[in-house]
């Protein structure tokens, strides 16, 4: 069996004394579209976070293509080939939304992601381009949002909450699109609210309650029931 | 006449001013780190240019080509091992730290180069002088410097909103963390800022040597000068900041015309007043 492309191993995190992960572990093959769901603060967020090297980890609690990369900062992680659409966009307002995209192009990984790839992959952006990324639509945010993750030629995106504050339409306009960005060989991490638009884009998923796995399995596989008792039993 | 030739002759100082302040701003903008060893790092870049300048038998102005290379070094190397340590979300350690610094380098200059005041000789064009109208005439040096001033401001705009660097300025100044997703490194990406801002110092340091006595004392008054530059113009924007300069520059010259000893009072006055009336400065560009 190849080896996974990031195996997260018995994951701790806290905040000060506050401990949100407990021994999270997970899996993600190459090509494979992994979903996390879980209530509010369950801690999906903090478990991208920590993959993104934004909270500092066990040396050896996240591998990535055999490399442990618990203890690098974030900038050394992107550059291996692991991008974060962080939650709530976040984009640099005071830049235009072609250097949001340029920004996150800079370190010039190869692969097939440049500024003419993303504009065919959200064209609107083409017309948008230099305006100042506040004055655009959220859901137009969210796609810069992604093309920028996208622009770091990534291995693995990790997409945190996409669907959040966004018209249901414009979600599942985005969701669309996640096919076309999977065929060019890269693996998805998706955190989500919704349930069912998690069960569909997903071929795995991991549901969170409490900074725990409560559980997990082939989305075909879970049932409803299972996954609203992994969502609220005590 | 008479009084045109005064604001003629301040503005041209105010040039000078909006130099001391391009770095302070610069860095404020950047990573929000208010460095009060400002003045005495452009006082260290005149001695800088005066070693240059002796041991080489070179012009003043040539020495420039060589302090700016040393200067930026030095301000990579600060930011490295010092400023960025004090960086947070609170705004006081980087304050005290640099007081410190400040403390530091006066004493450290007073060790090696004495009180003694210092001047760079840069020959007959400190003396020259070009005609522009009946009874107008302006100095060729502080027109230099005027020209100079006016040359660093639009190259430091160009370099923050034409190029990967200033794009990189921008993101690490708007969301530090989200810009290491990018893969920019803070770290690195301060101390490339404060090395552009040792380079403004280094030529700030420069023409001021070579225009007025220098010694290890006088740093905080050009750092006073260059905030109220910077808040005069308003923070956040360069063209706003030369403004500022030179509102200075006129307000002091008019002082003293009135009285020699209301030079400084005017400046301070005049940007008292600026303060009162708009508090967000001339131009302000800071949003949030």
């Amino acid at each position: 069996m190849p080896e996974a492309l990031l195996e997260v191993r018995a994951l701790d995190a806290h905040y000060g004394d506050f401990q949100a992960l407990f021994g999270v572990s997970l899996k993600v093959e190459a090509g494979q579209v992994v979903a996390v769901i879980g209530a509010n603060g369950a801690g999906k967020t903090t478990l991208l976070q920590s993959i993104a090297g934004l909270m500092g980890a066990r040396h050896d609690a996240i591998v990535f293509e055999g490399a442990p990369i618990g203890e690098e900062p974030s900038h050394a992680v992107v550059a291996r080939g692991v991008a974060l659409v962080p939650e709530g966009r976040r984009l640099f307002p005071s830049l235009t939304v072609e250097e949001n995209l340029l920004i996150g192009g800079q370190l010039a990984r190869p692969g097939p992601w440049n500024l003419q790839r993303v504009y065919g992959l959200f064209p609107v952006l083409l017309e948008r381009r230099k305006q100042p990324s506040p004055s655009l639509s959220g859901g137009q945010q969210q796609m810069v949002a992604i093309g920028r993750a996208l622009m770091s030629n990534p291995k693995l995106l990790l997409c945190d909450e996409i669907s959040l504050g966004l018209a249901p339409i414009i979600v599942r306009d985005i969701y669309e699109r996640l096919p076309s960005i999977v065929a060019e060989g890269l693996s998805l991490i998706i955190v989500e609210q919704d349930i069912a638009q998690a069960l569909r884009a997903a071929d795995y998923v991991y549901c969170l309650q409490e900074g725990r796995v409560r559980l997990e399995g082939k989305s075909a596989s879970l049932t409803r029931e299972a996954i609203a008792a992994a969502y609220f039993a005590v | 006449m008479h009084w045109v030739n005064i604001i003629l002759q301040g503005a041209l100082t105010g040039g000078l001013y909006a130099l001391f302040a391009a770095g302070l701003s610069l860095i404020f903008g950047v990573m929000r780190l208010v460095n009060i060893a400002h003045g005495d790092l452009i006082v260290v870049a005149a001695y800088v240019a005066l070693m240059v300048t002796s041991a080489l038998a070179i012009n003043p102005l040539m020495s420039i080509i060589i302090v700016i290379p040393i200067m930026a070094a030095i301000g990579y190397a600060l930011q490295r091992l010092l400023l960025n340590r004090t960086l947070g979300n609170d705004l006081l350690p980087p304050l005290l730290v640099t007081f410190g610094l400040s403390v530091i380098i006066q004493n450290g200059l007073l060790e090696l180069f004495t009180a003694d005041s210092r001047k760079l000789q840069a020959g007959s064009v400190e003396v020259d002088s070009i005609a522009i109208g009946p009874g107008l005439a302006v100095g060729t040096l502080p027109l230099i410097q005027f020209v100079v001033a006016i040359a660093v401001i639009a190259a430091l705009q160009a370099i923050f909103y034409r190029t990967a660097l200033g794009r990189a300025f921008r993101a690490t100044s708007d969301d530090r963390a989200v810009a290491q997703l990018m893969g920019l490194d803070n770290r690195h990406v301060y101390a490339l800022a404060m090395a552009l801002c040792m380079a403004v110092v280094a030529i700030a340091g420069v023409l001021l040597a070579v225009r007025a006595n220098f010694d290890p004392s006088i740093g905080p008054a050009r750092l006073i000068f260059g905030f109220e530059a910077v808040i005069i113009g308003g923070l956040g924007s360069m063209w706003g900041t030369l403004a500022g300069g030179i509102i200075l520059g006129i307000a002091q010259a008019i002082g003293a015309e009135i009285n020699p000893g209301w030079q400084l009072l005017a400046g301070h006055l005049a940007f008292l007043l600026i303060v009162a009336i708009r508090p967000e400065g001339l131009f302000p560009k800071v949003q949030g």
